[in-house]
Protein backbone atom coordinates (compact mmCIF):
# COMPACT_ATOMS: atom_id res chain seq x y z
CA UNK A 1 0.00 0.00 0.00
CA UNK A 2 1.38 3.31 -0.94
CA UNK A 3 1.54 6.09 1.60
CA UNK A 4 -0.82 8.89 2.15
CA UNK A 5 0.50 11.76 0.89
CA UNK A 6 0.76 13.85 3.81
CA UNK A 7 -1.03 17.13 2.32
CA UNK A 8 -4.57 16.86 1.50
CA UNK A 9 -5.61 19.35 -0.87
CA UNK A 10 -7.80 22.03 -0.16
CA UNK A 11 -9.66 24.62 -2.35
CA UNK A 12 -10.44 28.09 -0.86
CA UNK A 13 -13.30 29.47 -1.29
CA UNK A 14 -13.27 33.35 -2.54
CA UNK A 15 -15.82 35.76 -2.58
CA UNK A 16 -16.93 35.72 -6.31
CA UNK A 17 -19.18 38.63 -5.76
CA UNK A 18 -15.88 40.90 -5.36
CA UNK A 19 -16.15 43.15 -8.34
CA UNK A 20 -19.85 44.03 -7.91
CA UNK A 21 -18.73 45.81 -5.15
CA UNK A 22 -19.51 49.84 -5.81
CA UNK A 23 -17.55 51.59 -2.80
CA UNK A 24 -18.28 55.27 -2.73
CA UNK A 25 -15.42 57.13 -3.57
CA UNK A 26 -15.97 60.14 -1.57
CA UNK A 27 -13.11 62.06 -2.37
CA UNK A 28 -13.65 61.32 -6.42
CA UNK A 29 -17.31 63.48 -6.16
CA UNK A 30 -15.52 66.59 -4.72
CA UNK A 31 -12.49 65.90 -6.15
CA UNK A 32 -14.20 65.87 -9.86
CA UNK A 33 -15.96 69.18 -9.13
CA UNK A 34 -13.28 71.09 -8.31
CA UNK A 35 -10.81 69.46 -11.11
CA UNK A 36 -13.32 71.06 -13.54
CA UNK A 37 -13.69 74.34 -12.16
CA UNK A 38 -9.43 74.15 -10.95
CA UNK A 39 -8.91 73.39 -15.63
CA UNK A 40 -11.71 76.39 -16.49
CA UNK A 41 -9.99 78.95 -14.52
CA UNK A 42 -6.56 77.74 -15.84
CA UNK A 43 -7.69 77.64 -19.43
CA UNK A 44 -9.01 81.56 -18.90
CA UNK A 45 -5.96 82.33 -17.40
CA UNK A 46 -3.57 80.61 -20.05
CA UNK A 47 -4.92 83.24 -22.29
CA UNK A 48 -5.76 79.56 -24.27
CA UNK A 49 -10.19 80.75 -24.68
CA UNK A 50 -10.81 84.09 -25.18
CA UNK A 51 -12.51 86.17 -21.77
CA UNK A 52 -15.23 87.27 -24.37
CA UNK A 53 -16.43 83.10 -25.10
CA UNK A 54 -15.73 81.71 -22.18
CA UNK A 55 -15.35 83.94 -18.51
CA UNK A 56 -13.22 82.49 -15.70
CA UNK A 57 -14.93 80.94 -12.59
CA UNK A 58 -13.19 83.39 -10.37
CA UNK A 59 -14.93 86.59 -12.34
CA UNK A 60 -18.05 84.86 -12.71
CA UNK A 61 -17.81 84.65 -9.23
CA UNK A 62 -16.82 88.69 -8.98
CA UNK A 63 -19.68 89.43 -11.38
CA UNK A 64 -22.18 87.62 -8.98
CA UNK A 65 -21.36 89.15 -6.12
CA UNK A 66 -21.47 92.37 -7.40
CA UNK A 67 -24.86 91.79 -9.13
CA UNK A 68 -26.16 90.48 -5.61
CA UNK A 69 -24.90 93.27 -3.71
CA UNK A 70 -26.64 95.97 -6.44
CA UNK A 71 -29.67 93.90 -5.52
CA UNK A 72 -29.62 93.21 -9.64
CA UNK A 73 -29.65 89.85 -8.87
CA UNK A 74 -32.27 89.32 -6.54
CA UNK A 75 -34.80 91.49 -8.43
CA UNK A 76 -33.75 88.28 -11.34
CA UNK A 77 -34.19 85.72 -8.83
CA UNK A 78 -37.32 87.02 -7.02
CA UNK A 79 -39.47 87.66 -10.30
CA UNK A 80 -38.35 84.18 -11.60
CA UNK A 81 -39.14 82.45 -8.13
CA UNK A 82 -42.59 84.07 -8.08
CA UNK A 83 -43.46 82.96 -11.49
CA UNK A 84 -42.42 79.35 -10.72
CA UNK A 85 -44.09 78.98 -7.44
CA UNK A 86 -47.09 80.21 -8.97
CA UNK A 87 -46.89 78.11 -11.84
CA UNK A 88 -46.33 75.02 -9.74
CA UNK A 89 -49.22 75.48 -7.12
CA UNK A 90 -51.41 75.62 -9.91
CA UNK A 91 -50.01 73.16 -12.13
CA UNK A 92 -49.58 70.30 -9.64
CA UNK A 93 -53.22 71.20 -7.76
CA UNK A 94 -54.63 70.76 -11.11
CA UNK A 95 -53.01 67.92 -12.08
CA UNK A 96 -52.80 66.01 -8.85
CA UNK A 97 -57.13 66.74 -8.74
CA UNK A 98 -57.29 65.44 -12.64
CA UNK A 99 -54.91 62.37 -12.08
CA UNK A 100 -56.97 61.18 -8.88
CA UNK A 101 -60.24 61.43 -10.76
CA UNK A 102 -59.27 59.61 -13.71
CA UNK A 103 -57.22 57.04 -12.07
CA UNK A 104 -60.36 56.38 -9.27
CA UNK A 105 -63.34 57.13 -11.25
CA UNK A 106 -64.78 55.13 -14.76
CA UNK A 107 -66.15 57.70 -16.36
CA UNK A 108 -63.46 60.60 -15.61
CA UNK A 109 -61.26 57.87 -17.49
CA UNK A 110 -62.68 56.88 -20.02
CA UNK A 111 -63.14 60.57 -20.35
CA UNK A 112 -59.93 61.61 -19.29
CA UNK A 113 -57.40 59.33 -20.69
CA UNK A 114 -57.31 60.20 -24.36
CA UNK A 115 -57.63 63.37 -23.86
CA UNK A 116 -54.16 63.87 -21.89
CA UNK A 117 -52.70 61.19 -24.63
CA UNK A 118 -53.70 63.35 -27.07
CA UNK A 119 -52.25 66.82 -25.89
CA UNK A 120 -49.64 65.65 -23.76
CA UNK A 121 -47.17 65.29 -26.94
CA UNK A 122 -47.64 68.87 -27.27
CA UNK A 123 -44.32 70.34 -26.86
CA UNK A 124 -45.83 73.10 -24.19
CA UNK A 125 -42.99 75.92 -25.46
CA UNK A 126 -44.90 75.57 -28.59
CA UNK A 127 -48.12 77.13 -26.69
CA UNK A 128 -46.05 80.22 -25.51
CA UNK A 129 -47.18 82.10 -28.51
CA UNK A 130 -51.09 80.98 -27.90
CA UNK A 131 -51.15 81.44 -24.46
CA UNK A 132 -49.62 85.17 -24.69
CA UNK A 133 -52.20 85.68 -27.54
CA UNK A 134 -55.22 84.59 -24.81
CA UNK A 135 -53.49 86.30 -21.94
CA UNK A 136 -51.30 88.61 -23.28
CA UNK A 137 -48.30 89.38 -22.70
CA UNK A 138 -47.97 90.16 -18.97
CA UNK A 139 -47.15 87.32 -16.23
CA UNK A 140 -50.51 85.41 -16.27
CA UNK A 141 -49.34 83.75 -19.99
CA UNK A 142 -45.80 82.88 -18.62
CA UNK A 143 -47.54 81.74 -15.16
CA UNK A 144 -49.80 79.21 -17.94
CA UNK A 145 -47.24 78.04 -19.84
CA UNK A 146 -45.25 76.78 -16.83
CA UNK A 147 -48.51 75.69 -15.03
CA UNK A 148 -49.26 73.73 -18.33
CA UNK A 149 -45.94 71.42 -18.14
CA UNK A 150 -46.48 70.79 -14.23
CA UNK A 151 -49.58 69.57 -15.13
CA UNK A 152 -49.30 66.53 -17.06
CA UNK A 153 -46.28 65.11 -15.27
CA UNK A 154 -48.49 65.67 -12.17
CA UNK A 155 -51.26 64.46 -13.71
CA UNK A 156 -50.04 61.51 -15.30
CA UNK A 157 -47.60 60.35 -12.67
CA UNK A 158 -50.87 60.69 -9.85
CA UNK A 159 -52.81 59.01 -12.27
CA UNK A 160 -50.30 56.00 -12.40
CA UNK A 161 -49.83 56.24 -8.63
CA UNK A 162 -53.94 55.76 -7.91
CA UNK A 163 -53.79 52.65 -10.43
CA UNK A 164 -51.06 51.51 -7.99
CA UNK A 165 -53.16 51.72 -4.71
CA UNK A 166 -53.14 48.26 -3.33
CA UNK A 167 -56.38 46.71 -3.92
CA UNK A 168 -56.52 44.43 -0.87
CA UNK A 169 -55.84 47.81 1.04
CA UNK A 170 -58.74 49.31 -0.20
CA UNK A 171 -60.69 46.46 0.82
CA UNK A 172 -59.62 46.47 3.78
CA UNK A 173 -60.38 49.91 4.47
CA UNK A 174 -64.27 49.32 2.57
CA UNK A 175 -64.48 46.45 4.96
CA UNK A 176 -64.18 48.62 7.92
CA UNK A 177 -66.88 51.09 6.78
CA UNK A 178 -65.07 53.50 4.64
CA UNK A 179 -66.70 55.04 1.75
CA UNK A 180 -65.58 56.26 -1.82
CA UNK A 181 -64.31 59.62 -0.41
CA UNK A 182 -62.71 57.84 2.76
CA UNK A 183 -60.98 55.35 0.36
CA UNK A 184 -59.46 58.06 -1.69
CA UNK A 185 -58.33 60.71 1.24
CA UNK A 186 -57.08 57.48 3.74
CA UNK A 187 -55.65 54.73 1.26
CA UNK A 188 -55.37 55.86 -2.51
CA UNK A 189 -54.19 59.56 -2.07
CA UNK A 190 -51.27 58.37 0.49
CA UNK A 191 -50.37 55.25 -1.98
CA UNK A 192 -49.69 57.68 -4.52
CA UNK A 193 -47.46 59.94 -2.71
CA UNK A 194 -44.32 58.31 -3.48
CA UNK A 195 -45.28 58.45 -7.11
CA UNK A 196 -46.57 62.25 -7.06
CA UNK A 197 -43.26 62.57 -5.60
CA UNK A 198 -41.71 61.73 -8.20
CA UNK A 199 -43.66 63.62 -10.07
CA UNK A 200 -42.95 66.85 -8.83
CA UNK A 201 -39.49 65.91 -9.17
CA UNK A 202 -40.22 65.74 -13.06
CA UNK A 203 -41.82 68.71 -13.01
CA UNK A 204 -39.53 70.57 -11.53
CA UNK A 205 -37.31 70.34 -14.41
CA UNK A 206 -40.03 70.86 -16.41
CA UNK A 207 -40.64 74.41 -15.20
CA UNK A 208 -37.48 75.45 -15.08
CA UNK A 209 -37.19 74.92 -18.50
CA UNK A 210 -40.28 76.94 -19.57
CA UNK A 211 -39.24 79.24 -17.26
CA UNK A 212 -36.44 80.67 -19.28
CA UNK A 213 -38.04 80.27 -22.22
CA UNK A 214 -41.44 82.25 -21.15
CA UNK A 215 -38.48 84.56 -20.13
CA UNK A 216 -37.43 85.14 -22.76
CA UNK A 217 -40.53 86.68 -24.69
CA UNK A 218 -41.51 90.70 -23.73
CA UNK A 219 -40.30 90.63 -20.13
CA UNK A 220 -37.88 92.90 -17.79
CA UNK A 221 -37.10 90.59 -15.13
CA UNK A 222 -36.00 86.88 -14.41
CA UNK A 223 -33.24 85.13 -14.97
CA UNK A 224 -34.04 83.97 -18.38
CA UNK A 225 -34.18 87.71 -19.31
CA UNK A 226 -31.09 88.24 -17.59
CA UNK A 227 -29.24 85.25 -19.80
CA UNK A 228 -31.06 86.67 -23.13
CA UNK A 229 -29.95 90.32 -22.51
CA UNK A 230 -26.37 89.28 -21.24
CA UNK A 231 -26.52 87.56 -24.33
CA UNK A 232 -27.55 90.25 -26.73
CA UNK A 233 -24.98 92.65 -25.37
CA UNK A 234 -22.11 90.33 -25.23
CA UNK A 235 -21.85 90.68 -21.56
CA UNK A 236 -20.66 87.35 -21.42
CA UNK A 237 -20.06 87.32 -17.46
CA UNK A 238 -23.57 87.99 -16.67
CA UNK A 239 -24.31 85.52 -18.67
CA UNK A 240 -22.47 82.83 -17.12
CA UNK A 241 -24.32 84.43 -13.56
CA UNK A 242 -27.60 83.45 -14.88
CA UNK A 243 -26.52 80.06 -16.30
CA UNK A 244 -25.20 79.63 -12.62
CA UNK A 245 -28.09 80.61 -10.66
CA UNK A 246 -30.10 78.59 -13.16
CA UNK A 247 -28.11 75.42 -11.85
CA UNK A 248 -28.63 76.32 -8.53
CA UNK A 249 -32.35 76.92 -8.40
CA UNK A 250 -31.97 73.23 -10.03
CA UNK A 251 -29.53 71.39 -7.06
CA UNK A 252 -31.69 73.48 -4.76
CA UNK A 253 -35.10 71.96 -5.75
CA UNK A 254 -34.16 68.52 -6.28
CA UNK A 255 -32.35 68.54 -2.68
CA UNK A 256 -35.82 70.39 -1.42
CA UNK A 257 -38.31 67.98 -2.81
CA UNK A 258 -36.08 65.01 -1.21
CA UNK A 259 -37.05 66.41 2.06
CA UNK A 260 -40.22 66.78 1.56
CA UNK A 261 -40.29 63.33 0.47
CA UNK A 262 -39.00 62.22 3.75
CA UNK A 263 -41.53 64.57 5.15
CA UNK A 264 -44.13 63.20 3.68
CA UNK A 265 -43.44 59.78 3.32
CA UNK A 266 -42.10 58.51 6.87
CA UNK A 267 -43.14 55.09 6.90
CA UNK A 268 -40.69 54.60 3.63
CA UNK A 269 -37.74 55.12 5.79
CA UNK A 270 -35.30 52.27 6.12
CA UNK A 271 -38.26 50.45 4.53
CA UNK B 1 -76.66 37.49 15.83
CA UNK B 2 -76.72 35.09 13.87
CA UNK B 3 -75.04 35.13 10.82
CA UNK B 4 -77.02 32.84 7.72
CA UNK B 5 -75.66 31.85 4.43
CA UNK B 6 -78.35 31.27 1.94
CA UNK B 7 -77.77 28.82 -1.17
CA UNK B 8 -74.46 31.10 -1.96
CA UNK B 9 -72.84 31.07 -5.05
CA UNK B 10 -70.41 32.85 -6.76
CA UNK B 11 -69.10 32.54 -10.46
CA UNK B 12 -66.17 35.04 -11.46
CA UNK B 13 -64.93 35.58 -15.03
CA UNK B 14 -61.19 34.62 -15.32
CA UNK B 15 -58.53 36.73 -16.86
CA UNK B 16 -59.04 34.46 -19.99
CA UNK B 17 -62.22 35.17 -20.34
CA UNK B 18 -63.40 31.56 -18.95
CA UNK B 19 -66.55 31.62 -15.76
CA UNK B 20 -65.06 29.94 -13.30
CA UNK B 21 -66.80 28.49 -10.60
CA UNK B 22 -65.99 29.56 -7.05
CA UNK B 23 -68.52 28.57 -5.01
CA UNK B 24 -71.68 26.55 -5.49
CA UNK B 25 -74.88 26.32 -3.66
CA UNK B 26 -73.41 27.03 0.10
CA UNK B 27 -75.76 26.87 3.26
CA UNK B 28 -73.94 27.73 6.39
CA UNK B 29 -75.74 29.09 9.50
CA UNK B 30 -73.27 30.20 12.44
CA UNK B 31 -74.54 30.78 15.55
CA UNK B 32 -74.34 34.01 18.46
CA UNK B 33 -71.40 33.70 20.44
CA UNK B 34 -70.05 30.57 17.92
CA UNK B 35 -66.76 30.27 16.92
CA UNK B 36 -66.57 27.98 13.62
CA UNK B 37 -64.01 27.27 10.81
CA UNK B 38 -63.96 26.91 7.23
CA UNK B 39 -62.02 24.28 6.04
CA UNK B 40 -61.02 23.14 2.51
CA UNK B 41 -58.23 22.81 0.52
CA UNK B 42 -56.35 25.84 -1.63
CA UNK B 43 -59.09 26.94 -4.02
CA UNK B 44 -62.04 26.14 -2.24
CA UNK B 45 -63.66 29.51 -2.29
CA UNK B 46 -63.22 29.87 1.17
CA UNK B 47 -61.86 33.29 0.79
CA UNK B 48 -64.56 34.18 -1.57
CA UNK B 49 -67.25 33.27 1.04
CA UNK B 50 -65.50 35.11 4.23
CA UNK B 51 -65.58 37.90 1.87
CA UNK B 52 -69.44 37.18 0.43
CA UNK B 53 -70.02 37.84 4.19
CA UNK B 54 -67.93 40.84 4.63
CA UNK B 55 -69.73 42.97 1.81
CA UNK B 56 -66.60 43.07 -0.14
CA UNK B 57 -67.80 41.22 -3.49
CA UNK B 58 -70.64 40.60 -5.99
CA UNK B 59 -72.58 36.97 -5.43
CA UNK B 60 -74.03 35.43 -8.15
CA UNK B 61 -76.82 33.55 -6.15
CA UNK B 62 -78.04 33.54 -3.05
CA UNK B 63 -77.52 35.69 -0.12
CA UNK B 64 -76.15 36.38 3.20
CA UNK B 65 -78.02 37.51 6.29
CA UNK B 66 -77.39 39.01 9.72
CA UNK B 67 -80.36 37.97 12.08
CA UNK B 68 -81.28 40.18 15.15
CA UNK B 69 -78.05 42.34 14.27
CA UNK B 70 -77.08 44.23 17.47
CA UNK B 71 -77.30 48.19 17.21
CA UNK B 72 -74.80 50.74 17.14
CA UNK B 73 -72.58 48.23 16.52
CA UNK B 74 -70.56 47.29 13.22
CA UNK B 75 -72.04 44.00 11.96
CA UNK B 76 -68.62 42.89 10.89
CA UNK B 77 -64.97 43.15 10.58
CA UNK B 78 -62.06 41.56 9.14
CA UNK B 79 -58.54 40.20 9.76
CA UNK B 80 -57.04 39.51 6.69
CA UNK B 81 -54.01 36.72 6.15
CA UNK B 82 -51.62 39.50 4.54
CA UNK B 83 -52.61 41.74 7.34
CA UNK B 84 -53.31 44.64 5.06
CA UNK B 85 -52.61 46.97 7.30
CA UNK B 86 -52.13 50.66 6.49
CA UNK B 87 -48.33 51.79 6.00
CA UNK B 88 -48.49 55.23 6.38
CA UNK B 89 -50.63 54.86 9.43
CA UNK B 90 -48.47 54.14 12.74
CA UNK B 91 -49.82 51.28 14.85
CA UNK B 92 -52.36 53.92 16.85
CA UNK B 93 -53.60 55.08 14.11
CA UNK B 94 -54.25 51.21 12.17
CA UNK B 95 -56.41 50.78 14.97
CA UNK B 96 -58.54 53.89 14.82
CA UNK B 97 -58.90 53.48 11.39
CA UNK B 98 -62.40 51.36 11.31
CA UNK B 99 -63.60 53.83 14.56
CA UNK B 100 -62.96 56.69 12.42
CA UNK B 101 -65.29 55.31 10.08
CA UNK B 102 -67.66 55.08 12.82
CA UNK B 103 -67.41 58.50 13.18
CA UNK B 104 -66.22 58.68 17.01
CA UNK B 105 -64.34 61.71 18.24
CA UNK B 106 -60.71 61.92 18.59
CA UNK B 107 -60.55 61.40 22.17
CA UNK B 108 -62.72 58.47 22.69
CA UNK B 109 -61.45 56.90 19.42
CA UNK B 110 -57.74 57.42 21.19
CA UNK B 111 -59.01 55.70 24.79
CA UNK B 112 -60.76 52.69 22.81
CA UNK B 113 -57.64 51.76 21.01
CA UNK B 114 -54.97 52.10 23.82
CA UNK B 115 -57.46 49.56 25.43
CA UNK B 116 -57.61 47.21 22.40
CA UNK B 117 -53.65 47.95 21.70
CA UNK B 118 -53.01 46.66 25.57
CA UNK B 119 -55.05 43.77 25.23
CA UNK B 120 -53.43 42.63 22.24
CA UNK B 121 -49.82 42.99 23.55
CA UNK B 122 -48.70 45.74 21.77
CA UNK B 123 -48.29 48.41 24.25
CA UNK B 124 -45.04 50.52 23.79
CA UNK B 125 -45.50 49.71 20.25
CA UNK B 126 -48.04 52.55 19.12
CA UNK B 127 -46.03 54.89 17.28
CA UNK B 128 -44.31 52.88 14.81
CA UNK B 129 -45.36 51.96 11.28
CA UNK B 130 -46.21 48.18 10.49
CA UNK B 131 -42.29 47.88 8.16
CA UNK B 132 -41.01 47.95 11.66
CA UNK B 133 -42.82 45.48 13.35
CA UNK B 134 -42.54 41.29 12.88
CA UNK B 135 -45.26 38.93 11.05
CA UNK B 136 -46.68 38.29 14.50
CA UNK B 137 -46.90 41.86 15.88
CA UNK B 138 -48.57 43.15 12.63
CA UNK B 139 -51.27 40.71 12.82
CA UNK B 140 -51.59 41.42 16.93
CA UNK B 141 -52.16 45.04 15.12
CA UNK B 142 -54.78 43.72 12.62
CA UNK B 143 -56.72 41.70 15.02
CA UNK B 144 -56.82 45.05 17.48
CA UNK B 145 -58.02 47.45 14.48
CA UNK B 146 -60.52 44.30 13.92
CA UNK B 147 -61.89 43.96 17.52
CA UNK B 148 -61.63 48.32 18.23
CA UNK B 149 -65.03 48.43 16.90
CA UNK B 150 -66.61 46.06 18.57
CA UNK B 151 -67.95 43.86 15.41
CA UNK B 152 -71.27 41.50 16.12
CA UNK B 153 -68.99 39.09 14.11
CA UNK B 154 -65.29 38.71 13.65
CA UNK B 155 -64.32 37.43 10.05
CA UNK B 156 -60.61 36.43 9.73
CA UNK B 157 -58.99 34.79 6.99
CA UNK B 158 -56.14 32.32 7.45
CA UNK B 159 -54.56 35.15 10.17
CA UNK B 160 -51.99 32.92 11.18
CA UNK B 161 -50.82 31.60 7.94
CA UNK B 162 -48.31 33.57 6.94
CA UNK B 163 -46.64 33.54 10.46
CA UNK B 164 -44.03 30.54 11.04
CA UNK B 165 -44.71 28.00 12.73
CA UNK B 166 -43.42 29.10 16.84
CA UNK B 167 -45.79 32.40 16.34
CA UNK B 168 -48.64 30.56 15.02
CA UNK B 169 -48.83 28.67 17.88
CA UNK B 170 -48.14 31.88 20.14
CA UNK B 171 -51.19 33.54 18.40
CA UNK B 172 -53.32 30.77 18.73
CA UNK B 173 -53.10 30.43 22.04
CA UNK B 174 -53.45 34.71 22.43
CA UNK B 175 -56.81 34.83 20.40
CA UNK B 176 -57.81 31.70 21.93
CA UNK B 177 -57.66 33.33 25.28
CA UNK B 178 -59.22 36.87 23.82
CA UNK B 179 -62.10 34.87 22.62
CA UNK B 180 -63.06 33.58 26.05
CA UNK B 181 -63.36 36.80 27.35
CA UNK B 182 -65.39 38.58 24.54
CA UNK B 183 -66.75 35.61 23.25
CA UNK B 184 -67.38 37.20 19.79
CA UNK B 185 -68.69 35.40 17.22
CA UNK B 186 -65.93 34.56 15.21
CA UNK B 187 -65.74 32.79 11.44
CA UNK B 188 -62.26 31.73 11.20
CA UNK B 189 -60.91 30.52 7.69
CA UNK B 190 -58.13 28.29 7.14
CA UNK B 191 -56.60 25.50 5.39
CA UNK B 192 -54.88 23.92 8.38
CA UNK B 193 -57.08 20.77 9.94
CA UNK B 194 -55.32 21.32 13.47
CA UNK B 195 -55.83 24.72 13.99
CA UNK B 196 -59.17 24.20 12.77
CA UNK B 197 -60.00 21.24 15.09
CA UNK B 198 -57.87 23.50 18.33
CA UNK B 199 -60.10 26.20 17.90
CA UNK B 200 -63.14 25.80 16.35
CA UNK B 201 -66.79 24.65 17.92
CA UNK B 202 -68.08 23.37 14.55
CA UNK B 203 -65.67 22.85 11.54
CA UNK B 204 -67.55 23.29 8.26
CA UNK B 205 -65.26 21.85 5.78
CA UNK B 206 -65.44 22.67 2.43
CA UNK B 207 -64.91 20.42 -1.24
CA UNK B 208 -62.46 22.37 -3.96
CA UNK B 209 -63.58 24.17 -6.42
CA UNK B 210 -66.78 24.77 -6.70
CA UNK B 211 -66.94 24.79 -3.15
CA UNK B 212 -69.78 23.26 -1.35
CA UNK B 213 -70.45 22.29 2.46
CA UNK B 214 -68.71 18.69 2.46
CA UNK B 215 -69.44 18.03 6.06
CA UNK B 216 -70.13 20.03 9.19
CA UNK B 217 -68.29 18.44 12.30
CA UNK B 218 -68.72 19.32 15.95
CA UNK B 219 -64.93 19.65 17.75
CA UNK B 220 -65.85 17.50 21.13
CA UNK B 221 -63.59 19.41 23.14
CA UNK B 222 -64.31 21.48 26.41
CA UNK B 223 -63.27 25.14 26.51
CA UNK B 224 -61.37 26.75 27.61
CA UNK B 225 -58.80 24.63 25.18
CA UNK B 226 -55.45 23.78 25.65
CA UNK B 227 -52.55 23.28 24.12
CA UNK B 228 -52.88 19.60 26.05
CA UNK B 229 -55.66 18.52 24.74
CA UNK B 230 -54.21 18.55 20.87
CA UNK B 231 -53.39 14.51 22.42
CA UNK B 232 -56.76 13.52 23.23
CA UNK B 233 -58.17 10.73 21.51
CA UNK B 234 -60.76 12.93 20.83
CA UNK B 235 -58.86 15.82 18.92
CA UNK B 236 -56.76 13.25 17.17
CA UNK B 237 -60.11 11.36 15.83
CA UNK B 238 -61.81 14.42 14.85
CA UNK B 239 -58.60 15.47 12.68
CA UNK B 240 -58.18 11.76 11.17
CA UNK B 241 -62.07 12.02 10.21
CA UNK B 242 -61.46 15.68 8.71
CA UNK B 243 -58.65 14.56 6.87
CA UNK B 244 -59.90 11.38 5.43
CA UNK B 245 -62.63 13.66 4.01
CA UNK B 246 -60.61 15.95 2.44
CA UNK B 247 -57.39 13.97 1.30
CA UNK B 248 -58.86 12.87 -1.87
CA UNK B 249 -59.43 16.61 -2.22
CA UNK B 250 -56.42 18.00 -1.64
CA UNK B 251 -54.77 15.56 -3.80
CA UNK B 252 -56.62 16.18 -6.74
CA UNK B 253 -55.71 19.92 -6.00
CA UNK B 254 -51.92 19.73 -6.04
CA UNK B 255 -52.52 17.29 -9.46
CA UNK B 256 -54.21 20.29 -10.85
CA UNK B 257 -51.41 22.97 -9.79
Amino acid sequence: MKPRPTMTERIHVVDGTRFLARPEHRALRVLGVIGLVVLWEALGRAGAVPVLFLPSPLGVLREGWDMLRSGELLVHIGASLQRLAWGFVIGSALGIAVGVAVGFFAVAEAIGTPLIAATFPIPKIALLPLLILWLGLGEPSKIAVIALGVFFPMAINTYAGVRQADPLLIRAAVAFGAGRFSVIRKVVLPSALPMIVAGLRLAAGTALLLLVAAEMIAVESGVGFLVLHAGNIMATTKLMVGIVVLSLLGVLSHWGLGRLERALIPWRAGA
Amino acid sequence: MRVIIDRLAKTYVDRHGAAVEALSDVSLTVESQEFVALLGPSGCGKSTLLNAVAGLLPVSAGEVMFESPPSGRPLTAMVFQEFALFPWRTVQGNVEFGLEELGMAAAERGRRARVLIETTGLAGFEARYPHQLSGGMRQRVGIARALAVDPAALLMDEPFSALDAQTRQLMQEELLALWERTRTTILYVTHNIQEAVYMADRVVVLSRRPGRVLAEIDVPLKRPRTEAMQTEPGYLETVERIWSLIKDQARAALAEQ
